[in-house]
């Protein structure tokens, strides 16, 4: 477990270069604005992103409780969802970034091949954090459609109802 | 995305952006992040130029050939009439003050939505045809020329600005950002480059009265439908007038509460006000099935057609002899009437000056335009204590407030909806300052991006409100938010579904009849939406005594 006692003691280090690679996603301007802007009414997408990548890497080194990982990940990806100036990839691929925040913050620890082996394991659990943050996605990107659709269908209906094509059952009509 | 090739979808994994310059960055027009075109028929109703099918995802627009030389000519025109546009055109020194708080930008990520860059769309181009600087310096002075991926950045970008002038109030010289949306918008509209949302609409306007299309007669029969479902909760009977000649005062209100939950409600409740106010003072309120709607989507697209749009309120008023106009519930109706309507098609001279006749209080603000909010009407009201309420009756909810951003920034209408909500819930909690009264966040949906089309414009756009929503239904266990405008009612419902699904949405004046104890009223068990009204009985005594309207404070 040596690799977790660096990654603890590097944890700083290691999650603010993760979250500026994450943030460096969006155009310069964008970025530059969300390094910079630290209230969090102002800035809800950097603030989601900053107050999140720190317990989701704590839960890394822990147990990995999917509940816990689930409310760290869905803020993000719920903004993400909805930004299509980011890629589905883009969007979900930043927590591949954590990989390079580890490999830079560890350079010179990682010469030893014990914990670069430790490394390996804990890459996979950073895939599998992935996969839930697809899902995740995944989840935001149907609720946006449904969304859409019951709109569409609500027009419609309206639209029959002007027409005065509908007539509601009475409430105190004959039972069949 | 099904149509991406294999390097173009290796291309969208790249997690480094472009570093150019937004006058060197391409603008890719996404779906979700735009509303469908007009279609020709709407643009042709309203003998608008060019109407025809196009669609914004083609190479080609089906433009005119002379199409540059018509929008330089617009250009041209607009610079002489509007000294405003001339000098926001000038002015701007690039300080970046208002480039950070636009929702649009806050939420899309798009640089191009920082206010400053929207307004450099349309004065880069200025600079280039109509300043020495811009002609001889070109780039160098911020100028470029226009062409037609230009012209498409500015349809894809002028209909991603809700014209919600928060960035205005942060600009040290008062640079209406709006005014160059509008300004954008209306360029665009000499090449039939509208989109339906607000042009199909505004043709409805037009030949209805109101932008749902809804006739004369379907109109009386909601609200006689509405009549019925308020006969089923509160046991009385209300009886609205329609087009009544020599009414005390017109009302006007938008369409869309007639026909949309959780409008309906709020239009329920202009009712029930109505008939208290027949009941107790003899007040008579008519509406009209003409003049039928409050909102104007023409300022969306001219000045022209909102003008042309605005008439009918002042004529409806005329034609029936009443003293003044109560306008509802609405947002950019509210801009129109407190801005533009004077100028436009004022003075309305056969109308009075406003007096609310229970209370006796001149609205002075309104004395030109004569036309009152009735949010206003309603405070004046309840501080002469002309209402009889019984604000436990909405215990059931802890209410915060969103300023709807025309009503808030554009007639500066900020304590009269507290003061209500105050007076009529007992539960109130305002979000974070920088969230609201002249800084509120807009719903995202406004000047109309209402469609289902753009619900990512839509939702992302909406994510600095929703975000200040959250924060006080963490901490305060709020669960509905209130708003004082119709596109707010039919928008925010999906925007808290999205980002706070506890937070459900009303109208005031819903809040407000809730509260009503209207003469003859049966023993009320349930609200206008059919759920129970919270029993005094059945409170925990502790909540009970911590309330703001117990006596033994």
């Amino acid at each position: 477990m040596a690799l977790n006692n660096l990654l603890k003691q590097n944890k700083d280090t290691i999650v603010k270069k993760w979250l500026t690679s994450t943030i460096d996603i969006y155009p310069a301007d964008t970025s530059r604005f969300m390094k910079g802007q630290k209230d969090p009414f102002a800035n809800p997408v950097g603030n989601t992103l900053s107050v999140n990548l720190g317990p989701l890497f704590d839960e890394l080194l822990n147990e990995m409780d999917c509940k816990a990982i689930t409310s760290y990940l869905d803020p993000i990806l719920r903004v993400r969802a909805v930004q299509p100036i980011l890629s589905s990839s883009q969007s979900t691929g930043f927590i591949f970034l954590l990989k390079n925040a580890i490999r830079e913050s560890l350079k010179k620890e990682l010469s030893d091949k014990n914990i670069l082996k430790e490394l390996l394991y804990f890459e996979s659990k950073i895939d599998e954090l992935t996969l839930i943050a697809f899902d995740i996605y995944l989840k935001c990107r149907e609720k946006v459609f449904g969304i859409k659709a019951n709109e569409e269908r609500n027009r419609t209906f309206r639209a029959f109802e002007r027409a005065g094509l509908l007539t509601e059952i009475p409430a105190d009509g004959p039972g069949l | 995305m099904a149509d991406l090739k294999p390097d173009e979808l290796i291309a969208r994994t790249n997690f480094t952006p472009p570093k150019t310059g937004w006058m060197d960055t391409p603008t890719v027009i996404r779906e979700g992040m735009f509303c469908y075109a007009a279609k020709p028929k709407s643009v042709a109703t309203l003998g608008l130029p060019y109407p025809r099918e196009w669609n914004p995802l083609n190479d080609d627009w089906k433009l005119p050939e002379n199409w540059k030389e018509i929008i330089i000519e617009g250009m041209k025109d607009r610079l002489e009439r509007f000294r405003t546009f001339k000098i926001f055109m000038d002015i701007c020194v690039r300080c970046g003050a208002c480039a950070d708080k636009c929702h649009f930008f806050i939420g899309t990520g798009d640089p191009k939505n920082m206010p400053v860059v929207r307004a450099e769309l349309l004065r880069s181009i200025y600079r280039n045809e109509f300043t020495k600087a811009g002609k001889i310096l070109g780039r160098i002075a911020g100028a470029r020329e226009l062409t037609l991926d230009v012209l498409k950045e500015w349809w894809y970008y002028f209909f991603q600005c809700s014209e919600c002038r928060r960035c205005s109030v942060f600009c040290p010289y008062g640079i209406d950002t709006a005014e160059i949306t509008m300004m954008g918008r209306e360029l665009l509209n000499l090449l039939g480059l509208n989109i339906d949302w607000i042009a199909t609409p505004v043709a409805n306007c037009y030949m209805t009265g109101n932008h749902m299309g809804i006739q004369p007669q379907a109109f009386v029969d909601m609200l006689d439908f509405f009549a019925d479902e308020i006969e089923d909760t509160t046991g009385v009977r209300v009886h609205p007038t329609y087009n009544k000649k020599g009414a005390d005062i017109l009302f006007t209100t938008p369409s869309g509460d007639v026909f949309g939950d959780p409008g309906t409600y709020t239009a329920m409740g202009y009712m029930i006000l109505f008939h208290y106010l027949k009941e107790r003072y003899g007040l008579d309120v008519t509406w009209s099935t003409f003049n039928s709607e409050g909102g104007n989507f023409g300022l969306f697209t001219s000045n022209e057609v909102m003008k042309r749009l605005n008439i009918k309120m002042y004529a409806e008023a005329k034609r029936l002899g009443v003293k003044w106009i109560l306008g509802g519930e609405c947002g950019h109706m509210w801009r129109a009437i407190t801005q533009y309507m004077d100028t436009m098609n004022g003075p309305a001279d056969f109308l009075e000056e406003p007096v609310n006749p229970i209370t006796g209080t001149k609205f002075e603000n309104a004395k030109s335009t004569k036309m009152v909010h009735i949010v206003e009407f309603t405070a004046d009201l309840i501080k002469h204590n002309k209402l009889e309420l019984d604000p436990s009756r909405n215990d059931n909810l802890k209410v915060t407030f969103h300023d709807s951003c025309n009503p808030a920034r554009g007639m500066g209408m900020f304590d009269e909806p507290r003061y209500v909500i105050k007076n009529v819930c007992n539960n109130f909690y305002e979000m974070p300052r920088n969230c609201i009264r002249e800084q509120t966040f807009c719903c995202g949906s406004g000047s109309g991006l209402n469609a289902s089309e753009d619900m990512e414009l839509r939702l992302s756009g909406g994510l600095p409100r929703a975000n200040a929503v959250k924060y006080v239904q963490e901490k305060h266990g709020v669960n509905m938010l209130a708003c004082i405008c119709a596109i707010d009612r039919a928008v925010l419902p999906p925007l808290m579904g999205y980002w706070v699904p506890e937070v459900d949405v009303t109208g005031i004046h819903e809040l407000v009849t809730n509260a009503l104890i209207i003469p003859g009223e049966q023993e009320k068990t349930v609200n206008l939406r059919g759920e129970d009204i919270p029993n005094k009985d059945e409170m925990d005594p502790d909540e009970y005594y911590t309330r703001p309207d117990f006596s033994g404070r």
